[in-house]
């Protein structure tokens, strides 16, 4: 009996747990702090020595600042250098540090911490998950307090953008070591305390070199589940969710007066990414017809609730240097079908497709399934967690035919002339045009070059290019200054304020 | 007092009818097919063309219904005929040799697999193996071997200290056909109960284990996946997760209520065992 009414109370309890969502509001208060929602726990928050997207977007411009630095549009800034010139027909930068700028630990940033900086970064032991960014940096001197000069081993006409990067801020030598439990750095926000698995807590820095940020507290809270990210909201628990994982939910949020939501651009990439050490995809016949295959506005739809734009290649829709190429091989079953049969394949050939846990993966994939099915492939969907991402599909045996991922770096077509990437891309003559866009640093040029470098990607049809992420924030009416766009990874709350 | 216990009998056995007709249907036929999508219809409501609206992928929610119906039959009675092929051989062995040492280690055997419940058990297999629905089914059928094992056990002696059995051996009758002949139909009434009762364990087990996107995989229909995906729609869309819980409670309800029933019809005496224990 016992076991019975245990049943009946669990299937009662799916029910009625389902059905009753919170709605509790809170009464509005004059408020000086800020607490954000944010959907993955960093492993540790120290930006220079690890490629997770969390840690940035908790540190990068609130503790840690650069010499440069990257603003919401996306421009290089001025950050810790004041200003800089450019010598020697582009091989030596001199950058003129700010004065006064002190580290939260009281130690006065010099031009010997910048040194320290980027030789621990590229240094043999290093974790820095983005030493590229250094490659073209020759030797680092610097003559005085103020003074640092970087000499170039070759023209890179993006150092100043590289060095705006989290993986490219300035650390104490003194504080360096402990900066994944408790990071020190010079920016508007100081380190208070992490409570693992629940949340990261910030304080104003009263010694800010440069305009005190108007929050005097700045709390990120983890909420990895989308349903729970919208109950947050809703209950007032947090004031801010720059990257709502659930986009059904923006409906609601757009008709409630006391919320507002913020759509945006990314960086971030998704594709359905093609495993080309399988003789199956390597055929590029059968690659084109997968893409083919594809409805790329369904699939933002079905998935994304129409948030998020087509995308033809690997680039970024808001870049300059872009180019739509999503008319290179556009939905067309009946070729896909076409391309198949003339490369082979038999219908109800199977291809095992492993889909991460973010909605845009687990859903586009349903969606890509049955667009894949029809044209008569037979497609396994695999639902895995992050670690079982890492280890099986990026790294270890790639043990996969087809994977959803948003790579939401930004300007990382590079990664298409990577030596035994997981996708397994290998074409000498795209490896040879990133070596030039390398040495090009006159703008008009390198975007020539990119368009060219998207182009080969679309007509090689690598991967199959669904679209470029949202970026689709929702935040408490009165909270002003927060980004639209997340150009880098990153929740710069410099300039956000309550109004 | 079986008088008034009949219309839950009646009751369970016309729910649980329904789910076995919906589920029998949903092999043979469905209004759509069940992963037919057609992304600009979605999120309708109920109308002419879906009768019950469609889901986020414009996929018609009767047609996943019924599949889900199909899911949780197989699934179900997948486990209780592991449940039943393992614990039956076990628990007439235990009660045979009572008190030896087969009896003691399948008793122990027993309490072990007890130890973790269910849920947790295929947890751990879908961690290992991948999801997928053969995997509950193993996890909650060994689960039920253990059950089925403890249930005959205890049902065997009590019948085999009855006359008749002595009787039977005394004339010289060789162990497994006084088994076969006179104590299974003695303990079937039993079986049929624990049957019934395993069956919506182990459906709520499948719906517990996709709902956590352990259990089947997509875009095969299951009732726990829909309330997963219908979980961040509650305010867009709330019949989404209200008629999967509804099928689940109705399901579930039905095979309790039939198992209540026909432990009064089959067995009136097992009233007074569970007063005292």
């Amino acid at each position: 009996m016992k076991r019975q009414l245990g049943a009946f109370t669990l299937g009662l309890a799916i029910l009625l747990g389902l059905t009753l969502g919170p709605a509790v509001q809170t009464p509005a208060q004059a408020k000086t702090g800020l607490i954000m929602g944010v959907t993955l726990e960093p492993p540790h928050l120290d930006p220079t020595a690890g490629a997770p997207a969390a840690i940035d977007e908790i540190v990068y411009a609130n503790v840690f600042e650069g010499l440069t630095r990257i603003d919401a549009q996306g421009q290089v800034k001025p950050g810790l250098a004041e200003r800089w010139v450019i010598e020697d027909d582009g091989m030596t930068y001199r950058f003129i540090l700010r004065p006064g700028v002190t580290f939260h630990d009281g130690a006065a940033l010099e031009a010997s911490d910048v040194k320290f900086s980027f030789e621990r970064a590229v240094a043999d032991d290093s974790e820095n998950a983005q030493k590229g960014l250094f490659s073209a940096i020759d030797s680092i001197e610097a003559p005085d307090d103020k003074t640092v000069i970087l000499k170039l081993n070759r023209k890179e006409g993006l150092l100043l953008w590289n060095l705006g990067w989290g993986d490219a801020v300035i650390v104490d030598p003194a504080s360096a070591a402990d900066n994944k439990t408790h990071p020190i750095g010079t920016g508007p926000f100081k380190f208070v305390d992490w409570t693992q698995g629940d949340q990261v807590r910030l304080t104003r820095n009263p010694d800010y070199w440069g305009t005190a940020a108007a929050l005097d507290a700045a709390t990120f809270k983890f909420i990895p589940d989308p349903a729970a990210q919208v109950a947050a909201l809703l209950a007032g628990d947090v004031d801010v969710i720059p990257n709502i994982g659930a986009p059904e939910a923006v409906a609601q949020f757009q008709a409630d007066p006391r919320f507002q939501v913020l759509v945006g651009t990314t960086e971030g990439e998704t594709i359905l990414a093609m495993n080309q050490r399988r003789p199956l995809l390597q055929d590029v016949r059968v690659r084109r017809a997968i893409q083919h295959a594809i409805d790329r506005q369904a699939v933002i739809d079905g998935a994304m609730f129409g948030f998020g734009t087509p995308i033809g290649s690997h680039f970024a829709p808001h870049s300059p240097a872009y180019t739509d190429l999503t008319g290179v091989t556009p939905y067309d079953p009946e070729k896909a079908k076409a391309l198949l049969a003339e490369a082979g394949v038999a219908p109800g050939t199977k291809l095992v497709m492993k889909l991460p846990p973010p909605v845009y993966a687990r859903r586009g994939g349903e969606v890509v399934a049955a667009q894949l099915q029809a044209v008569g492939f037979d497609v396994d969907q695999i639902p895995v967690d992050w670690g079982q991402w890492v280890s099986e599909v990026f790294k270890g045996d790639h043990d996969f035919d087809l994977t959803i991922v948003s790579h939401t770096e930004p300007l990382d077509i590079g990664i298409y002339a990577r030596d035994d990437y997981y996708f397994g891309y290998d074409n000498p003559a795209f490896k040879e045009l990133m070596l030039k866009i390398d040495g090009v640093s006159d703008p008009a040029q390198r975007n020539t070059l990119y368009k060219e470098a998207q182009r080969m990607l679309a007509d090689d049809a690598v991967n199959g290019f669904l679209f470029q992420l949202a970026k689709v924030a929702v935040a408490k009416k009165e909270l002003k200054g927060l980004w639209a766009n997340a150009p880098i990874q990153a929740n710069d709350l410099t300039g956000v304020k309550w109004e | 007092m079986t008088g008034t216990r009949l219309p839950q009998l009646w009751i369970g056995l016309v729910v649980t009818v329904s789910v076995l007709a919906a589920a029998l249907l949903s092999l043979v036929w469905t209004p759509y097919p069940v992963d037919a999508q057609s992304i600009i219809d979605r999120l309708q409501g109920p109308g002419a063309a879906h009768w019950l609206g469609t889901d986020m992928f414009g996929r018609d929610i009767l047609s996943r219904v019924l599949g889900g119906a199909g899911t949780a039959l197989l699934v179900g009675s997948a486990a209780v005929v592991v449940g039943l092929a393992g614990g039956l051989p076990l628990g007439l062995a235990a009660a045979m040799n009572r008190d030896g040492w087969a009896d003691t280690l399948i008793a122990r055997g027993a309490d072990l697999i007890f130890a973790f419940p269910a849920l947790l058990s295929a947890v751990l297999i879908a961690a290992v193996y991948g999801p997928g629905a053969a995997n509950v089914v193993v996890a909650v059928g060994i689960f039920n071997i253990a059950v089925f094992a403890r249930v005959i056990r205890g049902a065997a002696l009590s019948v085999m200290a009855r006359p008749f059995i002595r009787a039977a051996l005394a004339l010289g009758r060789p162990w497994p056909s006084v088994a076969a002949i006179h104590l299974l139909p003695n303990i079937a009434g039993v079986i049929a109960v624990q049957g019934t009762v395993q069956f919506a364990v182990a459906i709520l087990a499948e719906a517990g284990l996709s709902y956590l996107g352990l259990g089947v995989k997509p875009p095969d229909p299951s009732w726990g996946k829909m309330l997963a995906d219908a979980q961040t729609l509650l305010y867009l869309d709330p019949k989404q997760a209200i008629i999967p819980g509804l099928a689940i409670l109705w399901a579930v309800l039905g095979l309790n209520m039939l198992g209540d029933g026909l432990r009064d019809l089959l067995d009136p005496r097992l009233r007074s065992m569970r007063a005292r224990g």
